[in-house]
């Protein structure tokens, strides 16, 4: 009674405002646009008061950190207990540079890897195969059998890192060889920690690694889950990423709508697979994308976590609190960076990065200034870190939990974009699921949309781009950009004949004829693949295993 | 011959990142012409034999990932070898400036270089064409 | 090149030749009819088949399955994938060959992808250039994509000697709609994505729906198949063959090509008298003060006609 007094009272004021202040302001001046917009084309009103969050109950839909709808940030005390991990996504041409790297890393402290690995890898073809030419070592290391994951680990102890890999459609074979490596350093599998991004979904929809079609790729990915909730129980099995959906091109309701739905499909094969919910939801992660429009972006982040908590216990009835809580990584949004100008590129990521620890992000990762024209040298590395460490130390963010709660703008953002989210999870539901909303191009069809009407508004200048198509200037063109020697293919192919030679080629023949059969049928294939990489098969062998009897995926395209 | 411009919009190489391909592939039709697209991974190969059955004015090349100086020029290559002459090759993505200069001697007739809009694409198209 | 030189190519089976040859049927008209004119004797030999069904069928994946089932028997195979144009741009994207990608490179395979460029029917108004220059440069079978918007695709039965008529399970209420216009167009039905929830019973509507069609003279089969794994393709493919033997054996495949022909012939009488009547209308004819004299009721529409054609026989163009 009281609030709705105090509303209507509110209500009141503001229309005297607006009569009395506002409509004089306007006449003076009028505002400089006729309607305002977000980053991501939802529109933004003049002034947020209470009455635009009246509808959302304080105890129900933001309630406390730690505690379930997990609105306000996954753990009670956030930053003040620990701060986010600062990881850097890194890839080196080759193995034995990137091992220098690690163990430099290391030595300085640093407990969290991260592996980038290059396109052939990611694809499942080794390096001396015909669609390798010239994409060995281009975006991260290349790694053809353990023999090269046991040099890129080399005196790393495994079960004193942890370790990321963004590693997709072969996601179980790079993990079984991480298994191998760590068994050859006497480490058992339990004391593994780390994460493998093993989201096809989204390589469907936007990053482009896949191999396998839908229906074995999700089998692929619940035998993971499996295998690890019993034999590498503080594995995550999933990073479940949003990041490579903004990058193509969509909106930030989007981002959240389509990598939950994504979330959805992962569970629900899990499930399927007689899997109970709790014990795999605690492992899976998320990873968003961290665009330019600061409060949109914490709205987002907080409406991911809310509807996330929502989903996992209204829809799949999970018990564990853990299984409710969306733990995420951030990365900084690479396709807002500018060729242009690209030291302003620092000030881009530094918003973004921002945006992230606002949002309560568990790690991050900040890109650097130069990589819009090629991969970054180290010196732009350093001040993309630098500028994470501002953040953590300087700037006082950190000493509050989720210090934007309550305000009317974020609040209400927060609630707009969890239901514009929801709105896209509902249609892929009744379009039959987010595996079957892919194959009939549904997804890809509404990131283009919004990618393309991006691309006119910037071209338009309703969308300004500073340095871009505002705030030009000639420029030099920008020197001592990071190259990858060509060498490194013919040192790969070298490398996988020696492995040829030395190893057992009968025995080779024989677990991947196991792993065929294992393949055809339908036991859990960890197993199988693991044996095949401990007798030295090559990752291409493997894969090509898999894509006889799976055969490959189809894109689908709608333009 | 007043007939629309046919286009070939082409992914080499393993990238999957589509993006500014299919913005492309839409400011093209947009702007009129016939936009054939190939879909991802192609080899040089695939995208040359494209351009003979299809028989276009245009192929548009994009990579994001760091190996266009294998595979541009090898797609310029083939063209040559197989006697196309009247084909515009243009590339786009992630292209350091330094690499700009190598790539045209060796017949990419331009290189379009992340914020170019698309509109200053169609009139260089428009402009170039070699039937 | 001289289009003289580019037939000779063609005819050698140099792709680049017959690339070139297609644009230009597709584009001039006059041009055209000389290079149809002399590869007429070379045509005839391909069979058509025709590929058409609702958008999201899954008709590009089939086409790519069965030209590889083809071309394993060793047969050489054409393809013309038809897309819409946009009547508001003139542009359009030809994305059907994505699905096609890894046939680029046989040298038994053709793909050619081409707009509609504001024809309906399905067609591009060229198509039917496009496939007789395909014809001559040998390829035993030439499969056309049809564009796939539904009810008006009829234009394909004037050409094609074979129409799969490609449905897939979750479209029901469409089988209803689509009955009326152009079900009875297919010779056989493929039911596409048979592993998807659903298929059953659009196999059984469709098998139903055959059976209450009491005219028919050959009751088309309805297949089941999934393009995307490959499964039921050569199924498929000894169905077209059948159909080939029942057209063999029945009279009816040269009836459909004597009918075909006979319908061309009359389209381009048609095109020509247009020509005619256009050139006439448009000049200082009288047509304009006659159109006064209708609307004065001195004269109606059918005297004025009658007249026109009157002056046209005496004076022949």
């Amino acid at each position: 009674m009281l609030e709705k007094e105090k509303l209507s009272h509110i209500n009141e004021s503001k229309k005297k405002w607006e009569e009395n202040v506002l409509a004089k302001a306007l006449n003076k001046a009028p505002e400089r646009k006729e309607e305002f917009k977000s980053g991501s084309g939802l529109k933004v009103n003049r002034l947020y008061t209470p009455e635009d969050i009246a509808n959302i109950d304080y105890e129900e839909e933001i309630g406390f950190p730690g505690q379930y709808p997990f609105t306000r940030g996954y753990q009670p005390t956030m930053y003040r207990g620990r701060l986010w991990t600062m990881r850097m996504y890194a890839g080196f041409a080759t193995a034995e540079e990137s091992n220098k790297r690690y163990k430099y890393l290391v030595e300085q402290g640093s407990t969290g890897l991260s592996v980038a690995f290059d396109l052939p890898t990611q694809i499942g073809y080794d390096s001396d195969h015909p669609l390798a030419q010239g994409e060995v070592g281009k975006v991260g290391v290349a790694i053809d059998s353990l023999k090269d994951m046991e040099i890129l680990f080399d005196g790393i102890p495994l079960d004193k890192v942890s370790t990321s890999m963004t590693i997709n459609a072969p996601a179980a074979v790079l993990l079984a060889m991480y298994i191998a490596v760590a068994e050859k350093q006497g480490v058992s599998t339990d004391k593994l920690r780390g994460t493998i991004q093993n989201d096809i979904l989204k390589e469907y929809i936007a990053r482009g690694t896949y191999i396998f079609p839908t229906e074995p790729s999700m089998r692929l990915i619940t035998n993971i889950f499996e295998y690890c909730s019993k034999d590498v129980p503080k594995w995550n099995t999933i990073s479940i990423s949003g990041y490579h959906i903004r990058e193509a091109g969509s909106t930030a309701a989007q981002e959240v709508g389509f990598t939950l739905a994504n979330g959805i499909a992962y569970v629900e094969a899990a499930v399927n697979a007689g899997l109970d919910v709790d014990t795999f939801a605690p492992r899976l992660s998320f990873f968003f994308n961290s665009h330019n429009d600061l409060f949109e972006e914490v709205a987002k982040f907080r409406a991911a976590r809310r509807l996330w908590a929502k989903i996992m216990k209204e829809r799949f009835k999970a018990k564990n609190e853990k299984s409710m809580m969306l733990k995420f990584h951030t990365q900084t949004a690479g396709c807002t960076l500018t060729a242009q100008q690209p030291d302003n590129n620092i000030i881009r990521v530094a918003m973004q990065a921002l945006a992230a620890v606002l949002g309560g992000t568990q790690s991050l990762h900040t890109n650097s200034r130069d990589e819009a024209l090629a991969l970054p040298t180290e010196d732009s590395v350093t001040i993309a870190l630098r500028t994470q460490q501002i953040i953590a130390n300087e700037t006082g963010v950190t000493n509050t939990v989720d210090p934007l709660a309550g305000s009317y703008y974020v609040e209400a953002k927060t609630k707009e974009i969890e239901e514009k989210a929801m709105e896209y999870i509902t249609k892929i539901d009744e379009l039959g699921g987010a595996a079957r909303a892919i194959d009939l191009g549904y997804i890809q069809k509404e990131i283009s949309d919004a990618a393309y009407q991006y691309q006119m508004e910037v071209e338009s200048l309703e969308r300004i781009v500073v340095g871009v198509n505002k705030y030009q200037v000639e420029e030099e063109p920008p020197k001592g950009l990071l190259k990858v020697d060509p060498v490194v293919a013919e040192m790969q192919k070298k490398k996988i004949n020696e492995v040829k030679a030395k190893r057992n080629n009968e025995a080779v023949a024989e677990k991947l004829e196991l792993l065929k059969k294992a393949c055809q049928g339908t036991e859990n294939v960890m197993p199988y693949i693991l044996s095949a990489v401990k007798e030295y098969a090559t990752l291409g062998e493997i894969c090509g295993v898999m894509r006889e009897v799976f055969g490959e995926y189809e894109q689908a395209v709608l333009l | 011959m007043n007939r629309p411009i046919r286009v070939l919009v082409a992914k080499p190489g393993l990238d999957g990142h589509d993006r500014g391909a299919k913005v492309i592939a839409r400011a093209l039709r947009d702007a009129g012409m016939e936009v054939i697209y190939t879909g991802l991974r192609q080899t040089p190969e695939q995208i040359v034999a494209t351009a003979i059955q299809e028989d276009v004015d245009v192929i548009g090349l994009s990579l994001l990932s760091g190996a266009h100086n294998y595979l541009f020029p090898r797609v310029a290559e083939l063209l040559k070898e197989e006697g196309v002459d009247d084909v515009l090759l243009i590339g786009g993505g992630v292209i350091p400036n330094e690499d700009i200069p190598g790539l045209k001697e060796a017949g990419i007739s331009e290189i379009f270089t992340p914020g170019t809009p698309t509109t200053e694409m169609i009139e260089y198209i428009k402009n170039n064409l070699k039937r | 090149m001289s289009y003289m030189k580019l037939i000779e190519n063609m005819l050698k089976g140099q792709k680049r030749a017959c690339g070139k040859l297609i644009t230009i049927v597709e584009n001039e008209p006059e041009e055209a009819e000389k290079i149809l004119r002399e590869i007429h004797q070379y045509t005839g030999k391909a069979h058509i088949i025709g590929i058409t069904g609702p958008p999201g069928a899954g008709k590009s994946t089939l086409t790519d399955k069965m030209v590889k089932a083809l071309i394993k028997e060793g047969n050489k195979v054409a393809v013309i994938a038809i897309d819409p144009t946009s009547p508001y741009t003139g542009g359009s994207i030809l994305g059907d060959r994505i699905r096609m990608q890894d046939l680029a490179l046989d040298p038994n395979v053709f793909i050619r992808s081409m707009g509609t460029r504001g024809h309906l029917g399905g067609l591009s108004k060229y198509t039917k250039n496009a496939l007789k220059v395909l014809d001559a440069a040998g390829y035993d079978y030439i499969i056309i994509e049809t564009v796939g918007v539904g009810q008006s695709e009829v234009d394909i039965v004037k050409i094609a000697d074979t129409i799969i008529m490609v449905m897939v399970p979750g479209l029901g209420d469409d089988i209803q709609s689509i009955k009326a216009g152009i079900m009875e167009i297919g010779d056989i039905f493929a039911v596409n994505k048979s592993d998807l929830f659903g298929a059953d019973r659009t196999a059984t509507e469709i098998n139903m729906m055959l059976d209450l069609s009491m005219d028919m003279e050959r009751r088309p089969p309805v297949v089941k198949v999934v393009a995307a794994k490959n499964e039921g393709i050569d199924d498929l493919i000894n169905e077209v063959r059948e159909h080939i033997n029942y057209l063999k054996k029945s009279g009816k495949f040269e009836e459909r090509r004597k009918n075909n022909l006979k319908l061309e012939v009359v389209e381009l009488i048609e095109e020509e008298l247009r020509k005619i009547v256009i050139s006439h209308t448009d000049k200082e004819s009288k047509l304009d003060g006659e159109v006064v004299d209708i609307l004065n009721k001195k004269k109606n529409v059918y005297e004025v006609r009658d007249e026109f054609l009157g002056k046209l026989n005496r004076s022949p163009n």
